[in-house]
């Protein structure tokens, strides 16, 4: 260390150290091997189900080059591509909005419904299926055009912004993150327990109507519902990734950020707004799915050793869409008529991967 | 183009014109100081020094904008602070706190790019000046051997010097500390101090440091600001900050004394007597060190009857006067029998 050393170079020259070139190819591969995951999970939720079709034959009807329409054509095209499709961008936005809220309330509990978000959607389920019963509400859907199911979905995504609309005014006045995340906890209780209450005095057929509801399926998006879903997806996750500077800078805390040029209260309004819309849509349209959010980030930072957000984006979009898919190829239990509740899959394959990723790498996301 | 911009119109690096700092509510603002004029000048490096709770904190955060003033007014080379966009500030000044950063899994290296964020496009691609940057923030702070090493796996002295290369890496003017050292183990402290004092010798940059470090930063410093209580602010040389009396009323209270030669504290344990020392070297200095902590004033000759007379060498003490004649071969044991001879005295004047 010199004197000289003492103002910042002045001219410039490229001279990167060799060391990086380790950490890079990690990553690379990582990415790689992600990608070759996705794109086998793909096929293989587009092969499995209750009847089995070869792989080749799922190429064929992929790339149009087969112009015979037999039943598994129609099977593949009309029912597994959309489900399949849903998967993958389901997995992918859960996985980045968990990852956004980890990063921004420096938590590793936190998931893409720590606001409350999912509470506010069943509640807004639950008052349609339950509160005006389905009569009313075929009644309004058969006026306006709309399937009972429809209806769910719209009745879902209110509710879930309703609730975020009321943690995004109120944690606006509230510098504390902390303070934040248990506003939107408590806010979920306070749903909860209003769907209680209505559970409480509901009939068991329309209990089991809720109940359906919360296992969570990525079958009921058809290919003219994935016009909506596939846009807001994507345009969240795009979201996050023109963030990564700036969620990058978060790691440090909101002091650091600040002092490096962050816009600090902008971009926390901003990410909590993308991850809890991401949150939203995915539950309007598949049921809260649990687990994904909060288990695909860590499952990447495991993979990856880094926590760069510029590798983990991808990372997580990777990882999320093929976790997703696999859950759904195993819900269907394939080669039979049986189907097991999404919710159910993904926690039980799940949990154990991560676990065994956090004790291999014997250290969690965060530092305590 | 040098990055560290030196100051070209004159204006001090930074300047406060009649500062209040404190808090406000919604109701009031309660001022914690007032009328705080102070200017920093481009290579100096400042100590803020201050009893606790006095409004350290409180000042450096107003000066690096982490809380608006109450009034006054804050220039950063000339430009009110107010003025400048989050990232034009963020150009300019780079902090440094007292809290840990809670990151896993990234290296210093990466750490210390995300100070280029200021300078960086939206997306925070790096060009090749910026690896420049980051490269000689690394060396300027002798963090090389720390690069590539996860910053969750350092120790809080290296995690400090990398924040601080980090810093740098915003190619400021002025570089705001918060009370850097506060975690950190003694040698750390010195090392640190010493860093922030190599890197103001540059000419260009300006260092503002707050520090409980009082003996360190006297030590250090070009300039202190001295907080006393009652708001009022005492600046200069160290030197001229001691002569005041300012650190003696900062933080005097009913058992420390300052003392201006040593510009250091010592205890004051009350009046037991008076000593002489024979010997020379580091042993008689330590054994004035042991008289002075059991509370003897030191003489050159035992003037009064009562006047105890030690002996020391290399091989141990010998004690005598005020009826006492003993030996021994530690200060431990020295120490002991004065605390022995203290108690005798004082059964003695009971019975009596």
């Amino acid at each position: 260390m010199t004197i000289q050393a003492t103002s910042p170079p002045a001219v410039e020259s490229a001279s990167r150290g060799e060391r990086h070139a380790t950490y890079a190819t990690r990553e690379a591969l990582v990415l790689c091997g992600l990608t070759a995951g996705l794109v086998l999970a793909f096929l293989l939720s587009l092969a499995l189900g209750s009847t089995n079709v070869p792989i080749g034959r799922v190429i064929e009807v992929l790339f149009g080059t087969s112009t015979e329409r037999d039943g598994a054509a129609v099977v593949v095209e009309a029912i597994r591509l959309p489900r399949s499709l849903t998967a993958l961008l389901a997995g992918a936005a859960l996985g980045i909005a968990g990852l956004q809220m980890q990063t921004l309330f420096r938590n590793p509990l936190a998931d893409p419904f720590s606001l409350g978000i999912s509470s506010g959607a069943s509640l807004g389920v639950a008052i349609v299926v339950l509160g005006s019963g389905m009569s009313v509400a075929a009644a309004f859907g058969a006026s306006t055009g709309l399937r009972g199911d429809a209806l769910l979905i719209g009745a879902a995504i209110s509710g879930a912004l309703a609730v975020l609309g009321l943690v995004l005014i109120v944690s606006s006045r509230v510098a504390n993150p902390t303070t934040v995340l248990i506003l939107g906890l408590m806010f979920g209780y306070t749903a909860s327990a209003i769907v209680t209450v209505l559970v409480g005095v509901s009939s068991p057929e329309r209990l089991m109507q809720l109940a359906q509801w919360g296992f969570g399926s990525f079958s009921g998006v058809t290919w003219q519902r994935l016009r909506l879903f596939a846009p807001l997806t994507i345009a969240g996750v795009l979201m996050a990734a023109a963030m990564t500077k700036q969620l990058n800078a978060l790691l440090l805390g909101d002091n650091y950020a600040r002092s490096m040029g962050v816009a600090v209260r902008r971009a926390r309004l901003l990410t909590m707004f993308g991850a809890s819309m991401l949150g939203a849509v995915v539950t309007a349209f598949c049921g809260p799915i649990a687990f994904l959010g909060i288990a695909i980030p860590h499952l990447c930072r495991g993979l990856l050793g880094t926590s760069n957000h510029r590798v983990l984006v991808p990372a997580v979009v990777l990882m999320g869409g093929a976790v997703a898919l696999v859950a759904q190829v195993v819900s269907l239990l394939p080669g039979s008529a049986g189907i097991l509740p999404l919710n159910a899959v993904t926690s039980m394959i799940g949990a154990p991967v991560v676990v065994a990723v956090l004790l291999r790498s014997r250290r969690g996301a965060f530092a305590a | 183009m040098n990055a560290i911009r030196p100051s070209t119109t004159g204006d001090p690096t930074l300047r406060t014109r009649d500062l209040a700092v404190g808090y406000r509510s919604r109701r009031q603002r309660r001022a914690v100081l007032e009328r705080v004029n102070l200017t920093v000048e481009p290579g100096e490096l400042v100590c803020l020094l201050g009893p606790n709770g006095i409004g350290k904190s409180t000042l450096i955060r107003t000066l690096a904008r982490m809380q608006p003033a109450l009034w006054g007014a804050v220039e950063l080379g000339g430009t009110a602070l107010d003025s400048l966009s989050t990232s034009d500030l963020a150009r300019r000044l780079g902090v440094v706190l007292t809290e840990r950063v809670a990151v896993e899994s990234m290296r210093a290296r990466q750490l210390i790019e995300l100070g280029r964020y200021p300078h960086s496009g939206w997306l925070g691609g790096l060009t090749d000046r910026d690896h420049e940057v980051v490269s000689w923030a690394i060396d300027a702070v002798g963090a090389n051997h720390l690069a590539d090493r996860d910053v969750a796996r350092m120790s809080d002295g290296e995690r400090q010097r990398v924040m601080v290369a980090r810093a740098l890496a915003q190619e400021p003017v002025l570089l705001v500390l918060d009370e850097p050292t506060a975690f950190l183990d003694v040698p750390s402290r010195v090392e640190l101090m010493g860093l922030l004092r190599r890197l103001s010798r540059g000419g260009s940059l300006a260092v503002i440091v707050s520090t409980h470090d009082l003996e360190l930063a006297l030590r250090t410093a070009d300039v202190v600001w001295l907080l006393l209580p009652g708001g009022d602010v005492v600046t200069g040389a160290p030197e001229d900050v001691i002569l005041s009396g300012g650190i003696a009323t900062a933080f005097e209270g009913r058992h420390i004394r300052f003392h201006p030669e040593e510009r250091s504290f010592r205890w004051l344990t009350g009046d037991r007597g008076t000593a002489a020392v024979r010997g020379d070297g580091l042993p008689a200095a330590m054994a004035k060190a042991v008289l002075e902590r059991e509370g003897y004033g030191l003489v050159v000759e035992p003037v009064t009857a009562e006047s105890l007379s030690l002996t020391v060498s290399e091989v141990g003490w010998h004690l005598s006067g005020e009826g006492a004649d003993m030996s021994g071969d530690t200060f431990r044991s020295l120490a002991a029998h004065l605390r022995g001879l203290t108690q005798s005295n004082h059964d003695k004047e009971i019975e009596s």
